[in-house]
């Protein structure tokens, strides 16, 4: 893989997405078609969270298959402040963001020593932990999960419209691009790509490896934290299964077909497979064989994913 | 109290083995072809169901048995042949990838064949009852079906040790294990060997899901949790080792089984009952990725690494 470099038609085509998206909820309602703002404000969250992990896998190298932890604590974190009375988003989303950065900079501070097959499945070990300690915790619902009372307010306008969510959650997912696509050109991001094409190298000229990567992943696992917290308000529950390790898996299956490394990756990914959950979802009840035949046939026939398309490489 | 814990310990005891089943294959599909299975445990699924539905038809478990785990080498077969040999020279996240597809996949045709509910697969009649043990002078009893089991166990622990440790080809599987490309210049056909390994490997999976079927529930998603305790094992043992998979499923089956039955009760004499309440479970069920977190920290290559 070489660096990031972004393709000249990328902006106006960002640009573009953008204000399509934030002309959307009013096109549908024009349509009578509202139902699906909240299936576009799923796949924005989602986007979101795929992005997360593909800073941490994509620039970074990192195979994580734990990041349904930061995901899912982010969820629970907004729960549990709405039990305690917070109901301001300006509170509790950047809350959700440091306890599960925090998380993640324990995580990523033990499972940063190993490598490899090592360091996929000890990620996938504290997911675990994290998975089976929610369940247990009767105060926190158990297997049931934790409801929220009703969506929050933000900056004191509530969240209970569906298009109000739907922009929160557009603002954050731009917010995010914005900090990632810069991020990726800067020091920091080439430094992150550099080691992870040669990680030898960089050690060898100084580089703090294992710092930039730790904050890499601390980084990842806190927006995936702030992707949990609106998936919180969208669903009105903070359940176990968001902690599942299949949820990571679905994860990372979103950030491989939309094409590892690449900016828009998680993106894309993220489309595309609830888009085809939704399309095949209604045409047969059997729709997970046709998802993993397509899966299967990504990986045989186009293995490099389909965001490749958005940025120009070389080398 | 001497009683419980000799029958968690025997519980835990046939627990490990069993999960030496499913890690003995795994460990060895990791190490030769440093290929990601997470459809592993899928294996471990379509081979309790086969075996279910055999022993309903032939309406005798042992003929199940048999039946089901040839079945379940046959699908190893066609997927080795069909999928994983593409897989091998590809990157780790194509691998993650193609086998969480054939998860999707493995679920639903097993939910459209058998649907959603759960099938009780019930131990032969003659197993069904207890054992009674003198022990000390007290009465003993423990299911003669668990019994069995770990019998079985024991003696494919035994032969798999045998044949990876004392001969031929067991020989050439841990050369592959150490150091792939040498042994295949050293003229060991390490494809086919590999694909013998795979089929195996699924093999184990069947007779440990057909001999789980009458203890838990033949059910879609089974293969998921138990998977993952594999690769526990598996990574405290250190990829590759057969040795390790059995030190390590031995320790994970015990330490899970025994944390589980005794830590809720030594929390209650030491910690106030509301706090002990919350704190059991919860440490109960995190206690082997504890473990293997602290293992993977002091010995990043785990206990017994295959790899020189």
């Amino acid at each position: 893989m070489a660096f990031y470099r972004p393709a000249r038609w990328q902006r106006p085509l960002a640009l573009g997405l953008f204000i399509a998206l934030t002309a959307l909820p009013f096109v549908l309602e024009a349509f009578d078609q509202s139902f699906y703002i909240g299936f576009a404000t799923r796949l924005l969250i989602f986007a979101l969270a795929a992005s997360s992990l593909n800073l941490v896998l994509g620039f970074g190298g990192m195979v994580s298959l734990g990041h349904a932890a930061f995901f899912g604590i982010g969820a629970y974190v907004a729960a549990i402040c709405q039990q305690a009375g917070i109901n301001e988003a300006l509170l509790v989303f950047p809350a959700a963001m440091a306890v599960a950065g925090l998380f993640a900079l324990a995580v990523g501070a033990v499972s940063l020593r190993t490598r490899g097959v090592y360091f996929i499945m000890i990620t996938l070990a504290f997911a675990q932990m994290v998975y089976y300690l929610f369940i247990s915790a009767r105060a926190w619902g158990g297997d049931d999960g934790l409801p929220l009372a009703g969506r929050m307010t933000l900056a004191g306008f509530s969240l209970a419209g569906d298009n109000s969510l739907f922009f929160a959650s557009l603002a954050a997912l731009t917010a995010t691009m914005l900090l990632f696509g810069r991020l990726a050109q800067a020091r920091f991001g080439r430094t992150l790509q550099a080691i992870r094409e040669n990680e030898t190298r960089m050690e060898a000229l100084g580089y703090p490896v294992f710092r930039y990567r730790l904050v890499a992943f601390a980084l990842g696992g806190a927006v995936a934290g702030l992707a949990g917290a609106l998936l919180a308000n969208l669903t009105g529950l903070a359940s176990p299964n968001l902690l599942q390790w299949m949820q990571s898996g679905t994860l990372l299956v979103m950030v491989i077909i939309g094409g590892v490394g690449s900016l828009w990756g998680g993106v894309v990914g993220a489309a595309l497979l609830l888009g085809l959950e939704e399309v095949l979802a209604g045409l047969t009840e059997h729709w997970h064989i046709v998802l993993g035949l397509l899966l299967l046939g990504v990986v045989l026939f186009a293995p490099r994913g389909i965001a490749t398309l958005f940025g120009r490489r070389d080398g | 109290m001497t009683q419980l814990i000799l029958e968690q310990a025997l519980n835990g005891l046939q627990f490990g083995l069993m999960l030496f089943l499913l890690a003995a294959g795994l460990t060895l599909v990791f190490g030769i072809m440093d290929c990601i299975n997470l459809a592993h445990g899928s294996l471990y699924m379509v081979g309790a169901y086969f075996v279910a539905a055999a022993t309903q038809a032939a309406d005798s478990f042992w003929i199940g048995l048999a039946v089901g785990v040839a079945g379940a080498a046959l699908v190893g077969l066609l997927l080795e042949v069909s999928l994983f040999r593409r897989l091998y020279r590809r990157d780790h996240l194509s691998q993650v990838l193609a086998t969480f597809a054939l998860i999707l996949i493995a679920n639903e045709a097993v939910r459209a064949i058998w649907g959603p509910a759960a099938i009780m697969l019930n131990p032969p009649e003659a197993l069904a009852g207890p054992v009674e043990f003198s022990l000390l002078g007290d009465a003993f009893f423990y299911p003669a079906y668990r019994l069995v089991i770990i019998a079985v166990g024991l003696t494919v622990a035994a032969l798999l040790y045998l044949l990876v440790a004392k001969s031929r080809v067991g020989m050439w599987v841990r050369a592959g294990a150490a150091n792939r490309e040498m042994t295949e210049a050293l003229g060991v056909n390490v494809r086919g060997l590999f694909t013998a390994v795979f089929v195996f490997g699924a093999a184990l999976c069947a007779l440990a899901g057909g001999l789980l079927g009458p203890l838990l529930a033949v059910q879609v998603g089974m293969g998921e949790s138990v998977l993952i305790l594999a690769f526990v094992v598996i990574i405290i043992g250190g990829i590759g080792s057969i040795r390790g998979a059995l030190v390590g499923s031995l320790v994970v089956g015990t330490v899970d089984t025994l944390g589980r039955a005794l830590l809720p009760t030594l929390l209650r004499a030491t910690l106030p009952a509301d706090a002990a309440a919350t704190l059991g479970p919860a440490l109960a069920s995190i206690l082997i990725y504890l473990l293997m977190a602290g293992i993977l920290f002091f010995k990043p290559q785990g206990l017994f690494p295959a790899r020189a």
